[in-house]
C-alpha cells in the first residue's frame, strides 16, 4: 500500500495535496461534494489586515485552457476571518493554511500578530498577487525587497512560514533563496502570471485594472520549469503549483521536486478534482510499486 | 447531495441556435428550486470552464435544459449526443422563493431569458401571466400555455404575436410581484415599471462565472450591502437590493 503522507516544517500533512488560495473560498462550497477531511490541507482566500471589496468590472475571463481573474483579494479581513471561517475550516480536520497578503510592511505584520494567537497550522504569505495596485507584488519582484519583508515577517511570526512567489519576479531562482535566507520555511510557487485580454469590439481592455492573473492547464508547463529552478536552489521544501489538473500533473511537480501540492483553477473544472488527483497519485504509485513519494521526490 | 455527472436522455435543436438538453440522474439529488442552474461541461478538454445554464424544466430525476449556442462551449454541448455523459454539477444558486410570490404574479423573458420561466411557471400553479418578449422567432411559448393563466407573445418585427417590445405591454399596478429574466436593458425598464407602482421586482441575472459554487468571487453583483455572489447569493435578486 502506498504511503502518501508528507512530512514537512515539523508537521505531518495527510498527502501532499492542498487547495490553492482563492479558489476554495474558506472550503464550506466544497464540503457540498467531498469530506474535506481527505485533503492535506486547505488554503484561505488570501487575507488582508482590513477587509477589501475587491476589483470593479469584469473579473473572470477565460483564454484557451486558461483563466485569467481579476478579483483584487475581496476578503473579510483578519479580524472576520478568525471569528467567521477559522472554526469552521478547523472542523474540517485538515490542514489550515491562512494566506496573508498586504499593501505594506505593517499590514504584514499587524495580520501575522493577529494570525500568531489562533490555531492556524501555516501562515502562507503572498507576496505575488498581480491584483491590488500598490504592494502586494511589489514585494515579489526584487530579491532585496522580498528579503526585507520576509525577514520582517519571520521575525515575528509563530507559525511556520511559506512564502508564495509570483512567477513575474525577475529572477525565480534568486528570490527562493532570497527569502530562504530571510527566514521561510517553505516557499510556494507559482501564483498567477501577469497577463491581459482586450475586447475588440468594445476597443477596451476586458478589466478596469488592464492587467491581470493568469492560471489554468496553459501555465503548467512554466509553472513547472520555475518549480524545478527552485528545487535546485533551496534546501527549503517546496509546494509546487500552477495548471495542475490532474495525477499525472502533480507526479510532475514532485519529480520535480516538490514536496506539497496546491490545487488551484482545477477545483474550478470539477469541484471533486482534489479527490481524483489523490487517487490517482496513489493508484500510479500502486501500479509502480512506490512506497513513499520521497522515491520519485526530485529526481529529475 | 449535488451531482456531478450525468447521461443525457435527449439533444436536440429546438430552432435555429436553440437546443434542448435533458439529463437523468441515476442517485437522489436535492429538490430543485426554479431559478437554480447547473455548471454543464463536456468530460473531454474541449473548453475549460464549465457552464451556467438554468433549470428549464426538472422532474422526479431528469433535468430539462433551453440553451442557445454563442461560442465555443455551448458549441461543444451541443454536438453531444443520446446516451452520452456530461458533466452537470447542480443544482446551484438561491431560486426563485416561492415564498414571496404570492397574489397576482407576471412572468416575463426575453430571448433565452424565458429558459428558468418555464419551471418558475409551472410551479406557480396555472396563477401567472407570461409575457414572452423574441426578436423575431418565437420558440417554446407553447410550453408555457400549459402552466400559465395567460401567455402574451410580442415579437420587436411584429411577424408573430404583438409588435414592440415585451414592456410596452405590462401594466404594472395589476400585479402584486413582477419577475423577469433576460437582457438587463429589459429588465432594469421593468425595475423601473415597478418601482413606479410600487410593485416587487425580481430578476434573474447574469454573470461570467468560473466556480459557479461561490467560491472564486469573480461573479460579482453590487448591492446596497455590499458584494454579493451572482451563483451562491443570486442569481435571483430583488431588484430594490441592487446598486446597478
Ligand atoms: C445563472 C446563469 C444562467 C444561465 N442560463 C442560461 C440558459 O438557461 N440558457 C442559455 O442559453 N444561457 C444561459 N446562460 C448564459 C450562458 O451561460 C452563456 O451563454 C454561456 O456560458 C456561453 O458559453 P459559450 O462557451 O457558448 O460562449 P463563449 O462566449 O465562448 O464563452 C466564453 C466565456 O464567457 C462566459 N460567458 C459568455 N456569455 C455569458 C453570459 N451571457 N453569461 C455568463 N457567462 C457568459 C462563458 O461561460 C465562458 O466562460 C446563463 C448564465 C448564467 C450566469
Ligand atoms: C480566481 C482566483 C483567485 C485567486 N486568489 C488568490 C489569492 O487570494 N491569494 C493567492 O495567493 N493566490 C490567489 N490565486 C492564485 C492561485 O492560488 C494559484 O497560485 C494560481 O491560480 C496558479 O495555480 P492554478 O493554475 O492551479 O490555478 C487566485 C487564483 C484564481 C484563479
Ligand atoms: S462564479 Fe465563482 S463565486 Fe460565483
Amino acid at each position: 500500500m502506498a504511503d502518501l503522507k508528507v512530512k514537512a516544517m515539523g508537521m505531518q500533512f495527510k498527502n501532499p495535496i492542498l487547495t490553492a488560495s482563492g479558489t476554495f473560498g474558506f472550503g464550506e462550497e466544497f464540503s457540498e461534494f467531498y469530506d474535506l477531511s481527505l485533503l492535506g490541507g486547505i488554503c484561505s482566500k488570501g487575507l488582508t489586515l482590513n477587509s477589501k471589496p475587491g476589483n470593479t468590472g469584469i473579473r473572470v475571463w477565460e483564454t484557451p485552457m486558461g483563466l485569467i481573474n481579476s478579483i483584487g483579494l475581496q476578503n473579510p479581513g483578519v479580524d472576520r476571518f478568525i471569528t467567521e471561517e477559522l472554526p469552521k475550516m478547523k472542523s474540517y480536520k485538515t490542514k489550515v493554511i491562512a494566506n496573508l497578503g498586504g499593501n505594506t510592511e505593517q499590514e504584514y505584520l499587524t495580520g501575522i500578530e493577529k494570525l500568531n494567537n489562533t490555531d492556524v497550522d501555516l501562515i502562507e504569505l503572498n507576496i505575488s498577487c498581480p491584483n491590488v495596485k500598490c504592494g502586494g507584488m511589489a514585494f515579489g519582484i526584487k530579491s532585496e525587497v522580498a528579503f526585507e519583508i520576509v525577514s520582517k515577517v519571520k521575525s515575528a511570526c509563530q507559525k511556520p512560514l511559506m512564502v508564495k512567489l509570483s512567477p513575474n519576479a525577475e529572477n525565480i531562482a534568486e528570490m527562493a533563496v532570497a527569502c530562504e535566507e530571510a527566514g521561510a520555511d517553505s516557499i510556494s510557487l507559482i501564483n498567477t502570471i501577469k497577463a491581459m485580454a482586450i475586447d475588440i469590439k468594445k476597443r477596451k481592455a476586458v478589466f478596469d485594472n488592464v492587467y491581470a492573473g493568469l492560471s489554468g492547464p496553459c501555465v503548467k508547463p512554466v509553472a513547472l520549469r520555475m518549480v524545478h529552478e527552485v528545487c535546485k536552489a533551496v534546501k527549503v521544501p517546496v509546494c509546487g503549483l500552477g495548471g495542475i489538473m490532474s495525477a499525472e500533473d502533480a507526479i510532475e511537480f514532485i519529480m520535480a521536486g516538490a514536496t506539497l501540492i496546491q490545487i488551484g483553477t482545477g477545483n474550478f473544472i470539477k469541484p471533486n478534482i482534489a479527490i481524483d488527483i489523490i487517487n490517482g497519485i496513489e493508484e500510479f504509485m500502486d501500479k509502480n510499486n512506490i512506497k513513499t513519494l520521497d522515491e520519485i521526490r526530485g529526481i529529475i | 447531495m449535488k451531482t456531478l455527472k450525468s447521461k443525457i436522455l435527449l439533444n436536440e435543436k429546438v430552432l435555429n441556435n436553440i437546443y434542448k438538453l435533458v439529463i437523468e440522474f441515476n442517485s437522489e439529488i436535492d429538490e430543485i428550486k426554479p431559478g437554480q442552474f447547473f455548471m454543464l461541461k463536456t468530460l473531454d478538454n474541449s473548453f475549460l470552464l464549465p457552464r451556467p445554464i438554468s433549470v428549464n424544466d426538472a422532474n422526479e430525476n431528469t433535468v430539462t435544459f433551453l440553451y442557445r449556442v454563442e461560442g465555443i462551449g455551448t458549441t461543444q454541448i451541443c454536438k453531444l449526443r443520446e446516451k452520452e455523459e456530461i458533466q452537470a454539477v447542480g443544482s446551484l444558486g438561491n431560486g426563485f422563493n416561492l415564498n414571496e410570490l404570492n397574489g397576482k404574479i407576471a412572468v416575463v423573458g426575453g430571448g433565452i431569458g424565458i429558459a428558468p420561466l418555464l419551471y418558475l411557471t409551472k410551479k406557480l400553479g396555472n396563477n401567472a401571466d407570461v409575457y414572452l418578449g423574441y426578436k423575431d422567432c418565437v420558440y417554446y411559448n407553447e410550453e408555457f400555455e400549459k402552466y400559465a393563466n395567460s401567455v402574451t407573445v410580442i415579437t420587436e418585427d411584429g411577424s408573430s404575436g404583438k409588435k414592440g417590445y415585451v414592456t410596452d405591454y405590462i401594466n404594472y399596478e395589476n400585479y402584486d410581484a413582477v419577475v423577469t429574466c433576460g437582457p438587463e436593458i429589459m429588465m432594469f425598464k421593468i425595475s423601473d415599471g415597478c418601482k413606479a407602482k410600487n410593485v416587487s421586482c425580481y430578476m434573474s441575472l447574469e454573470r461570467r462565472m468560473a466556480c459557479g459554487l461561490g467560491a472564486c468571487l469573480g461573479c460579482t453583483v453590487e448591492t446596497k450591502i455590499g458584494n454579493k455572489r451572482a451563483c451562491k447569493d443570486g442569481p435571483v435578486f430583488l431588484s430594490e437590493e441592487l446598486l446597478i
